[in-house]
């Protein structure tokens, strides 16, 4: 056969073992003709020899043997055509790989076909896959009803399967055809079968010509998850580059464009590409690339969304449905990273709300933990809020990974955002960063100038751990070298920006206010370019929290001094301060690996 | 454009930009071939005209000399960050196919994949290119790559079609096929353990006929051996000359070549049937590429 265009589809095979995935596509190599030459017969003839019934799955066995140069198949990937387009199967093959191939090349298809067999009926990882295919957004399915042959190619089993399956879709949101087939007798393969009078419809070769194409997103919102800033300086480039792949919608220049969750807002000037000329507009699925008429702060890992579309949610809690792959079970008491887009932050298993049992996938039951293949519904919190859509609104950005020791252990998508006691505070940060009037010079010129990167250093520890004797030291020692620093006594906000919440209310501690207050005067010095030091007792990861909302949480470095931190993450643990040129050369270093202090 | 074409290259960018957002010490290996040079091609596009990190060839002294002349001349031409490094002890010993003192499987292993273990992770010399100077001279840096852009296709022979686009290996830089970490969606494995390093694959989809399309589109030069020159003989893939045969065939451009792959010509003889050692591997590349083999 020879396909009318050059089009492509990959198609991801599901089912659970022995229900005959390989006898499915077997049959459909050979009866497209997308076999070697005589490759069947050969080894049909073994069977006989060896008085082993043939069986189509032998088929691919030989053939992922010979690695038929990768023309049919390879291990991983299966190639035939119709008369319609090229096919590519992404087969996954081992028992104990297949979960995790099957993820990897869902994650790529654009269709699935489920097989089922039609003696055992539905079983657990009939269902299982059924899920993973819905969340990883799947849309188009077709089930095959395998070994017909071995029920008499019955109708009532048929219908029974086909009615317990759709059940079971339509709760996981979704939907497919059912049909009935015989990969080794070769019944509505690729050719219709006459056993079957009572079934009118497609073969599964036909449904597969029947999936559509799904065009980009173009239709919803612009989001583009920020991979990279660029600005090649020492190769005599000036253009500061915004790059990123585009997940829906498009932009022009011209259009305004907000960063969440910062809520920096610039316009586009123009967008750029090697080469050829910048086309007339970036948009979904294309790997953009564009620079803004305004010096904003932009960093890896925020959105750019259209100014004028409907914003992500922006929160540090989130319900999802998730599927754990990690051997070790995924637990409320352990921190993982969780990526979303770009955007990576640690977090915990705040709640497990359920989980659900794939042989059955209704029992809900209420646990501690999640284990290896299991799927759950969670809360999740991370440590600072990210940007995102729930699943029903925009599914590419409602997808997360989770990170355990460093893999992909876990994967899922969010359905819903939750209130997180911070969203008040992020939302004034918002409407400030929308307000926020530039200053004529840019920040890297600033930088460039000064050199050094603006920073927070925030000096904290137990009372009368020497925070201030420490900071006083940096102070002097930055000044020496000729870096404009500063230290500013927490006593000189008390008593002056703060001075109107000084004394503690009636029923509450102003603490969260002070901080926030401490955060925006920080996030002013730092504009200025400045070192910022400043101590401040006992600080927690929530405190710390509060101040990050105010200031780019990529300047700020946390020191802590003495004994017995609290939970707050920290750059550099400073035990004592016996040994001060030390502990100061230590301060350097870290200043220096991060890019904060350098010389051109 | 053509939209298969297209697709494969907004996703090879993509994958380009994860692997420099990622790893601070990035490399991209360039084995001057069509398949890396393609990925070079990509990465100025990714990067707007720019390559920003530095492209590692490893030198067995038994290349074709067009490779290294073409090397060369596209290092000053786009001003390339170019290091090379090789296994000078192997080649004073003469421990080598072409001296006779070892099989090819052997010569191989020592002076690619033993040259490219250790270029990579610092312990043998690197060369780079001064392009004041014009000339290489030894790089007094010795830090260890974690992040290796490799030009590998999944369609080019068994093994790597189980390859992830981000796959990790371990300290020796040996990869553990049966136990490969899922990847979700468009997230890769970019977080990786002190002392380990990931390779990436940005052209893991891409066929040969995709890659020689792409070359004609974007008229992407390419070393000569590539073509026949007269005498009804071209390369189909490079390496050392001792173990690298050309094929018959008289395409003498990348349109031509495009025509005789779509024909079917080449359908039922292997893309590196031209080299000698795949054969005493089995048929495949598994042993070396387990070893750390690109």
């Amino acid at each position: 056969m020879i396909p009318a265009t050059d089009e492509k589809m990959n198609i991801v095979i599901a089912g659970h073992v022995d229900h005959g995935k390989s006898t499915v596509i077997g049959r459909l190599l050979a009866d497209t003709d997308s076999l070697p030459q005589g490759k069947l017969q050969q080894i049909q003839e073994l069977c006989r020899r060896t008085s082993k019934p043939f069986e189509y799955a032998f088929l691919l066995d030989a053939l992922k043997d010979e690695q038929a140069q990768g023309i049919t198949i390879d291990s991983a990937r299966i190639f035939f055509k119709s008369e319609k387009r090229h096919y590519i199967i992404i087969d996954a093959p081992g028992h104990i790989e297949f979960l995790r191939n099957m993820v990897t090349g869902a994650s790529h298809a654009e269709a699935a076909v489920l097989v089922i067999d039609a003696a055992e009926g539905v079983r657990e990882n009939s269902r299982r896959h059924g899920y993973m295919l819905s969340m990883l957004g799947i849309r188009q399915l077709t089930v095959a009803i395998n070994k017909m042959d071995l029920v008499d190619y019955s109708r009532p089993v048929f219908d029974a399967i086909v009615q317990e399956y759709s059940r079971f879709l339509s709760e996981i949101v979704l939907s497919g055809s059912f049909i009935p087939v015989s990969g080794m007798q070769g019944d509505n393969i690729a050719v219709a079968s006459r056993r079957m009078d009572w079934y009118k419809g497609p073969t599964v070769l036909e449904a597969l010509d029947g999936f559509i194409k799904e065009p980009p997103p173009l239709d919803k919102p612009f989001r583009m998850p920020v991979q990279d800033v660029y600005k090649f300086t020492r190769a005599g480039d000036t253009r500061r580059i915004i790059a990123g792949t585009v997940e829906t919608g498009a932009i022009r220049p011209g259009d305004e464009v907000i960063f969440y969750p910062s809520g920096k807002k610039g316009v586009i000037r123009s967008l750029e590409r090697f080469a050829t000329q910048p086309p007339s507009s970036y948009q979904a699925a294309q790997a953009a690339a564009f620079t803004l008429e305004e010096q904003i702060y932009v960093a890896r890992g925020q959105v750019a969304v259209q100014a004028k579309d409907i914003g992500p949610q922006v929160s540090r809690r989130m319900k999802v449905n998730l599927f754990w792959m990690g051997k070790e079970p995924l637990t409320p008491q352990k921190e993982y990273l969780f990526k979303i887009g770009t955007a990576k932050q640690p977090g915990r298993i705040e709640e497990i709300l359920s989980v659900m049992d794939a042989a059955e996938l209704n029992a809900k039951d209420k646990k501690d933990q999640i284990d290896y293949h299991n799927v759950a519904e969670c809360i999740i919190k991370t440590d600072r809020a990210m940007a995102f859509d729930t699943a029903d609104a925009i599914p590419a950005l409602s997808r997360f990974v989770i990170v355990d020791n460093y893999e992909i252990r876990g994967g899922g998508i969010i359905r819903q955002a939750l209130p997180d006691s911070q969203e008040p505070l992020r939302q004034q940060v918002m409407r400030r960063n929308l307000k926020w009037a530039l200053s004529a010079v840019s920040r890297e010129r600033r930088w460039e100038r000064l050199s050094q990167k603006a920073c927070l250093l925030l000096v904290t520890g137990h009372k009368n751990a020497g925070k201030k004797e420490l900071a006083r030291a940096i102070e002097k020692k930055l000044f020496a070298e000729g870096k404009l620093v500063y230290f500013m006594g927490i006593a000189n906000v008390l008593y002056g920006v703060d001075a109107d919440i000084k004394t503690p209310g009636p029923n509450q501690s102003h603490r969260p206010e002070h901080l926030r207050r401490l955060g925006e005067v920080a996030n002013l010095m730092l504009d200025a370019g400045i070192i910022l030091i400043v101590t401040a007792i006992g600080l927690t990861q929530e405190d710390l929290e509060i101040i990050r909302n105010a200031v780019d949480s990529d300047l700020i470095e946390v020191l802590w001094l003495g004994a017995e931190p609290t939970d707050i993450k920290i750059d550099l643990h400073i035990e004592s301060l016996e040994n001060l040129n030390e502990t100061l050369s230590q301060i350097k270093r870290l200043l220096q690996q991060k890019g904060i202090i350098f010389s051109i | 454009m053509s939209d298969h074409l297209e697709q494969l290259e907004n996703l090879s960018i993509h994958i380009l930009r994860e692997a420099y957002a990622n790893f601070k010490s990035l490399c991209m290996l360039w084995s001057i071939g069509k398949d890396s040079t393609v990925l070079l091609w990509l990465s100025r596009k990714a990067f707007l005209g720019h390559v920003p990190f530095p492209l590692i060839h490893i030198d067995t002294r038994y290349k074709i000399p067009e490779m290294i002349e073409y090397r060369d001349q596209l290092t000053r031409q786009w001003q390339l960050d170019m290091i090379y490094g090789m296994n000078t002890e192997a080649l004073d010993r003469k421990e080598t196919y072409p001296d006779g003192n070892a099989d090819r499987l052997r010569c191989c292993k020592l002076l690619k994949t033993e040259a490219l273990k250790n270029t990579l992770s610092g312990q043998w010399p690197r060369y780079r290119f001064n392009h004041a100077a014009n000339r290489y001279e030894t790089d007094p840096n010795h830090d260890p790559f974690t992040g290796v852009i490799v030009g590998l296709r999944a369609d080019e022979e068994g093994s790597r079609s189980k390859e992830r686009y981000f796959s990790r290996r371990d300290r020796a830089s040996e990869w553990d096929i049966a136990d490969q970490p899922p990847e979700f969606w468009n997230q890769y494995k970019t977080d990786f353990a002190p002392g380990t390093h990931v390779r990436i694959h940005p052209l893991l989809d891409w066929t040969e006929l995709n890659v020689w399309e792409y070359i004609e589109r974007e008229k992407i030069p390419t070393v000569s051996l590539y073509y026949d020159q007269g005498a009804g003989k071209r390369y189909r893939s490079l390496g050392c000359w001792p173990c690298t045969f050309p094929i018959d065939s008289t395409a003498r451009n990348p349109q031509e070549i495009i025509e005789e792959l779509r024909s079917g010509q080449l359908k039922n003889i292997a893309e590196r049937s031209g080299r000698a050692q795949d054969a005493e591997d089995g048929g495949g590349l598994e042993t070396l590429r387990r070893e750390g083999y690109m």
